[in-house]
């Protein structure tokens, strides 16, 4: 037995000597601080090992942001053929018409992340590509939301823009500004004098205030521009962390208002009220020569009175495709839903954790892939992602679905009404969907950490290890893995214990003993159960679990076991594996730098993080 | 997960509104605007909506995350009371003060943000929600019982059970009863 002294997870070692560090002569002082500071520039190098590859989509993201941003704000600042409509706007065109191809561009983007079909499909085919690049996929959401942020800023700054262009134009349209905005704004679109409009505002006859909200709500670019923004503001609104984790609910509901988003969007342009001088019209008509001759439009032979155009919209080149790439995921969603899948066996585990065992035609999974479930007797449209904890390598596949909320808990219900051996109610399926965990093979050592009901995950893999074991794989590149499961208490996931119990039984057959080290750290105890392991610490099985492997007491204390692990495989690289909290995944993340070596032949950490 | 508060996202797009209406007057009163009167107000609506808004109300059931700094925010917005506690009243203030937002663009969108809060928050008074200020939790100590202020009656070391002194409703027996026999020599 073990009580180990925890190092409070989340503390950095940084922090925890700085506190110290006030107690100390000033010659100590600078010596620690000096260390430090060495520490600090080891963990920059590592972090470039994990890291390198999520820094460059990142940087050339933002690259083509900015690039896009300056090519169209210097487009529509210095382009002879937007004199006159710079006339009118001053820089507000450019400030407008800039962050409109940004948008553009995220508005592309917004929509790949989620497609999590076209994310298996692209990892699928990435197989020989190296883990690093594989990776990337799994910060999908990461990515959805920097793009989502781009999305909000670029509509901020084009909202403001074009206040103040309808304010502008409204000016001009009233006859406040000088002659040659007054003359521009008075051209209209007239087959028989020919004049062709450059100031969409024509309205006149109303209150002047009220024009801008008029022609806003009378104009196609103008109520798309105001129901698309309304559609994200309550998009973005419903997607705080608060109301996400909360009340899941409203979020996804909410979140599909991004029909509206997209139906709007391909017609926000369409109203050709971005004008500029016809190329015909700027042969003769040279603005530069004639703005001060608005009395000679139409007199003089240099100055016929120039013609306007709107450029077409262009939004749907961008978002065409990513839109029927999502059509096609959610119709591939709607397929899989509509397929038959049969139950073989429902099973209720002690402390309200639900087994289902499913068989379903063409169903082929790897480790540690989730499957996204759907059961129309609670609700048609709502999916919840369940990880597989069956192996590969068995006939049926298998989810452990804890009580953890009202859908759940609905389920649990249903499933306990039913009688002995009767199917469950229909069951969509949708995936199998990869998330990092496949990759544990591909690593000489692997350390899985799993937190709570965040070890079902493991089950898989620990299962399909086993079954590797049995028929010899040439596959299994795996050396060794260390395994730690951290958690309240041990009895909620007392179907677990039975298969790390048949496991080391079968691992002690063959002799492989040190194949496999698990570590079990229970953080909810009292002072009688310590006292209770106390007196048993001579028996040759914990008293918690039935296993060889002691429990210990408290969370785990990071540095010693990542020390350990690099003592251990001096040369290996090493895959970090989490299932769990956010928080462990920083220090975790943190730990993997810093005990990273930028040497190529030493021990080096990969981290990888399962999505939810 | 619970039931939906819904209230929790009336905040938020409360919030959201304010900044929105906030950002329409600033533009309306820095452009000058015909009917820049109206941004003003806006700027001030705003700075009040996110101001009332800021702090974030415990939730029913589960851990309540606070926004940074909304201490301060929460003690001053407590004071009021009923006022700031009632949803319907916070439904009705919302709506009344989006009204003059729609008399110009600029602030047309958050006035329509802030209508939509309203009627979030209106759902969520007639589920029966209200505001609640989140406090750091006081460690109650309860105060000592009455009876550990007084001497123990039995104190250790104790005899076995059945040689104890008995209650003393029954007079007779409750004597302490020697099991040496003492006798006067």
């Amino acid at each position: 037995m073990c009580v180990s002294g925890s190092d409070g997870g989340g503390r950095s070692p940084g922090k925890a000597s700085a506190i110290k560090a006030g107690a100390q002569r000033p010659a100590e002082d600078a010596e620690k601080l000096q260390r430090e500071s060495r520490e600090e520039a080891f963990i920059m190098g590592n972090w470039f090992v994990n890291n390198w590859f999520s820094a460059i989509i990142i940087s050339v993201w933002m690259g083509l942001n900015i690039f896009l941003f300056v090519y169209f704000y210097l487009f529509y600042q210095y382009e002879e053929e937007f004199f006159y409509t710079r006339h009118l706007l001053g820089s507000a065109l450019a400030w407008a018409r800039a962050p409109a191809a940004v948008l553009n561009f995220n508005c592309m983007l917004i929509l790949l992340p989620v497609c999590r079909n076209l994310l298996s499909l692209l990892r699928g085919s990435f197989v020989r590509c190296s883990r690093t690049m594989r990776k990337q996929l799994d910060k999908n959401l990461t990515f959805h939301k920097l793009v989502a942020y781009m999305i909000a800023l670029m509509t901020a700054v084009h909202m403001i823009a074009h206040l103040l262009n309808v304010e502008w134009y409204n000016n001009s349209r009233q006859g406040v500004y000088d002659k040659l905005s007054t003359a521009l704004s008075n051209l209209e679109d007239d087959p028989v004098n020919k004049t062709t409009f450059l100031n969409p505002i024509r309205k006149n006859d109303i209150d002047p205030q009220q024009i801008p909200t008029y022609f806003v709500f009378t104009s196609i670019a103008g109520l798309t521009g105001v129901i698309i923004t309304l559609a994200l503001i309550l998009i973005i609104t419903s997607s705080m962390e608060v109301i996400r984790r909360s009340y899941f609910e409203v979020f996804w509901y909410t979140h599909h208002l991004f029909i509206i988003f997209f139906a709007g969007l391909v017609i926000h342009g369409i109203g050709y009220i971005v004008r500029r001088q016809e190329d015909e019209s700027a042969e003769p008509h040279d603005p530069h020569f004639c703005y001060n001759r608005t009395e000679d439009w139409g007199r003089i032979p240099e100055c016929p009175v120039p013609q306007f155009e709107g450029g077409p919209a262009q939004t749907w080149y961008y978002v065409l495709a990513p839109m029927i790439i999502y059509l096609c995921e959610r119709l591939l969603r709607f397929i899989r839903y509509n397929q038959n899948v049969q139950y073989r066996k429902i099973v209720m585990r002690p402390s309200k954790v639900l087994e289902l065992q499913l068989v379903k035609k063409g169903f082929r999974m790897d480790v540690g892939q989730y499957v996204f479930l759907n059961c129309p007797a609670i609700s048609q449209l709502e999916w919840h992602p369940f990880t597989m904890t069956s192996a590969p390598e068995e006939n049926f596949f298998s989810v452990h679905i804890r009580s953890a909320g009202d859908w759940t808990e609905k389920l649990i219900d249903i499933m306990q009404k039913l009688p002995e051996g009767a199917q469950g109610p229909k069951m969509g399926v949708d995936g199998p969907f990869g998330t990092a965990s496949e990759d544990v093979f591909d690593y000489e050592v692997s350390m899985l950490v799993g937190a709570g009901i965040g070890v079902t995950p493991f089950a898989s893999i620990l299962k399909s290890i086993w079954y590797k074991f049995k028929d010899n794989d040439p596959n299994l590149r795996t050396r060794k893995i260390y395994f730690y499961w951290l958690c309240r208490e041990t009895h909620a996931f007392e179907w677990f214990a039975d298969l790390l119990k048949a496991q080391e039984k079968e691992m002690e057959d063959r002799g492989m003993g040190d194949f496999l080290t698990y570590k079990l750290f229970l953080t909810g105890w009292d002072q009688s159960h310590a006292n209770y392991v106390m007196v048993n610490v001579d028996r040759e099985t914990d008293v918690v679990t039935g296993l060889k492997q002691k429990t210990h007491y408290g969370r785990p204390n990071w540095d010693k076991e990542f020390e350990e692990v690099r003592k251990e495989n001096p040369t290996s690289v090493v895959g970090t594996f989490l299932c769990g909290p956010e928080v462990l995944g920083k220090v975790l993340e943190k730990k993997c730098g810093k005990f990273s070596d930028v040497d190529p032949r030493k021990t080096k950490f990969y981290f990888n993080k399962e999505n939810f | 997960m619970g039931k939906i508060e819904w209230a929790m996202w009336a905040n938020e797009q409360a919030l959201a509104s304010g900044l929105i209406l906030l950002t329409g007057g600033i533009v309306g009163v820095a452009g000058q605007f015909r009917g820049w009167e109206f941004a003003a107000y806006a700027v001030a609506a705003g700075v009040f909506v996110c101001l009332l808004e800021y702090p974030r109300s415990k939730r029913a059931k589960g851990t309540s995350v606070e926004r940074t700094g909304q201490y301060c925010f929460t003690v001053c917005v407590k004071a009021f009371g009923p006022l700031t506690r009632n949803y319907y009243v916070r439904a009705f203030l919302h709506a009344a003060i989006c009204v003059p937002g729609g008399f110009m663009l600029a602030t047309v969108l958050g006035c329509v943000c802030l209508g939509i809060a309203s009627l979030i928050y209106l759902a969520a008074a007639i589920r029966g929600e209200h505001w609640e200020p989140i406090l750091p939790r006081k460690d109650v100590r309860k105060p000592v019982a009455e009876s550990i202020k007084n001497p123990p009656q039995n104190p250790p070391p104790r005899p076995p059970p059945e040689m104890r002194r008995k209650p003393a409703k029954e007079l007779e027996s409750s004597a302490y009863d020697n099991p040496i026999a003492v006798t006067d020599e």
